[in-house]
């Protein structure tokens, strides 16, 4: 299920970044270098990103723009990334993050 | 950890940012602008539609050709852009943090020492509270357009719009246009907000527009995201009206309940603010050139008051002139010169049912920054 815009009357939709490969929890999904991860996530189907402290609620997509971290998971050993404003790499292991994060990520 | 020096710090790229960073490196200025997303051009780059006005603010040009206009040139200007760089702090003595992440994606933490900052940093989405608004799949509208315009990727299939201002009825168009399907639009008041074109628009594409309706509740479905949006009747004091409840089918609830500043770096930076309710909430307080009370601190933009891209283009350029200014690049005759003629572009951007109110309580605010505050400017 992918939720990818393939045409569009105005826009130009061809990605511009090669295919890669991320891993999300675990599992590989498709990506183009250069998106924000968020994008990649969401066109896998992916709209959980983290968990709250206090009350384990789920996260994702509010502002889209860096503003309010809802989006923000563990990348590369690093918690709370802003997955609307962090660009894919090829290779990167992203984990749902399960409130602020231990602060041992970096070490991983 | 380095330092670095420059003549104006820009802080955001969107269209105030990089129009004041043109005019004061056009004027020989050094200019950093720093601005925390992936690429620069803020949210110019997700209007799609062609603007409105006269054809001195590039009406007929949609915003996402205005942005690479105003990319060239400050290339041309010799501008630098740091982008996917966030300031962390101002300092006495016009000391900035910024983080700045490098192309291999590690970050280094410099220390600039600009003789001018221009803030520019926009604004942010406001929110309506119902029960369950912070389950995944509502968001706001703005962070849909983004996701479709300039990520390409759908929020979602199914989508409920709260909120029938400009944002919310363009919004919804696009959302169509990018091949989601708009379940319906939802507005409390009695009648649409935004520009009647735009809702003929949608109306025409066959979404319900529901007025003097409200979400209640964002239902959660198994997979702990949106399922469907409980919409009900209000009543004069806009409170759901029991008994009218109904559920639409969604995965998408987009809320366009408009704008407020972007406050943070203008408060660090001690400038004087304002609570202003035409512009959005709280605002600086700055004169005719867009200099704050802190000398040497200017703004321009939706952080000076919520408006439109146009009018941040404009005060931009005064603001980027103004800074020369100060550094002395330019005399201040000849600077008022150009202001002077931007005034009177923005005056006539300022115009009409909408327009009006805010030339008004600009004017206003302009006065009372001379008042209250001229004589009080602090140095930073």
């Amino acid at each position: 299920m992918s939720e990818r815009i393939c045409e569009h009357v105005v826009l130009d939709v061809e990605p511009a970044g090669k295919k890669v490969s991320i891993s999300v929890d675990g599992k590989e999904i498709e990506a183009y270098e250069g998106e924000p991860i968020l994008s990649a996530l969401l066109a896998a189907g992916i709209r959980i990103n983290r968990y709250t402290v206090k009350r384990r609620e789920p996260r994702g997509l509010f502002c889209g723009i860096g503003q309010c971290s809802d989006c923000s998971m563990i990348v590369d050993g690093k918690a709370n990334v802003r997955t609307c404003i962090t660009p894919v790499r090829d290779g990167m292991v992203i984990l749902t993050q399960d409130g602020l994060g231990s602060g041992k990520e970096a070490a991983s | 950890m380095s330092i670095r020096k420059a003549d104006v710090l820009v802080i955001g790229a969107g269209p105030a940012g990089l129009s004041a960073s043109i005019e004061a490196a056009r004027l020989g200025a050094d200019v950093i602008i720093v601005d925390l997303n992936m690429k620069p051009g803020g949210q110019l780059f997700k209007q799609i539609h062609k603007f409105f006005g006269s054809s001195a603010h590039h009406s007929g040009s949609r915003g996402i050709d205005i942005g690479r206009m105003l990319l060239d040139e400050a290339k041309d200007a010799g501008v630098t852009i740091w982008l996917k760089s966030t300031v962390i702090g101002i300092f006495p003595g016009k000391k900035v943090s910024i983080e700045r992440e490098m192309d291999d994606g590690t970050s280094e933490l410099v220390t600039l020492l600009p003789e001018e900052i221009v803030i520019a940093t926009g604004a942010s989405e406001n929110v309506i509270r119902f029960k369950n608004w912070t389950t995944p799949g509502v968001m706001g509208a703005g962070a849909a357009q983004t996701m479709i315009n300039v990520n390409h990727v759908r929020p979602g299939k199914r989508v409920v719009m709260l909120g029938s201002g400009n944002v919310g009825l363009i919004v919804s168009y696009q959302l169509m246009q990018a091949g989601c399907d708009v379940a319906a639009l939802v507005e409390a008041a009695p009648k649409v907000g935004g520009y009647a074109v735009h809702a003929a628009k949608i109306r025409r594409a066959g979404v319900p527009i529901l007025l003097r309706h409200t979400i209640t509740e964002a239902v959660i479905g198994e997979d702990g995201t949106v399922s469907g949006a409980v919409i009900a009747e209000v009543d004069e004091h806009f409170k759901p009206i029991p008994g009218t409840e109904e559920t639409i089918d969604c995965d998408v609830i987009t809320l366009a309940a408009g704008l407020k500043p972007t406050m943070d770096l203008i408060k660090l930076a001690g400038c004087e603010l304002t609570f202003d309710g035409v512009f959005g909430g709280y605002i600086p307080l700055h004169d005719e050139n867009m200099e704050t009370s802190v000398r040497g601190v200017f703004v321009a933009g939706d952080s000076t008051g919520v408006e439109e891209a146009n009018t941040a283009l404009d005060e931009g350029r005064i603001a980027g002139i103004s800074a020369a200014v100060s550094l002395g690049l330019i005399s201040g005759s000849d600077a008022d010169e150009r202001r002077d003629a931007i005034w009177e572009r923005l005056d006539s951007l300022r115009m009409g049912p909408f327009g009006e109110r805010r030339k008004k309580e600009k004017d206003h605010l302009i006065g009372l920054f001379h008042e209250e505050v001229k004589d009080q400017r602090a140095f930073a």
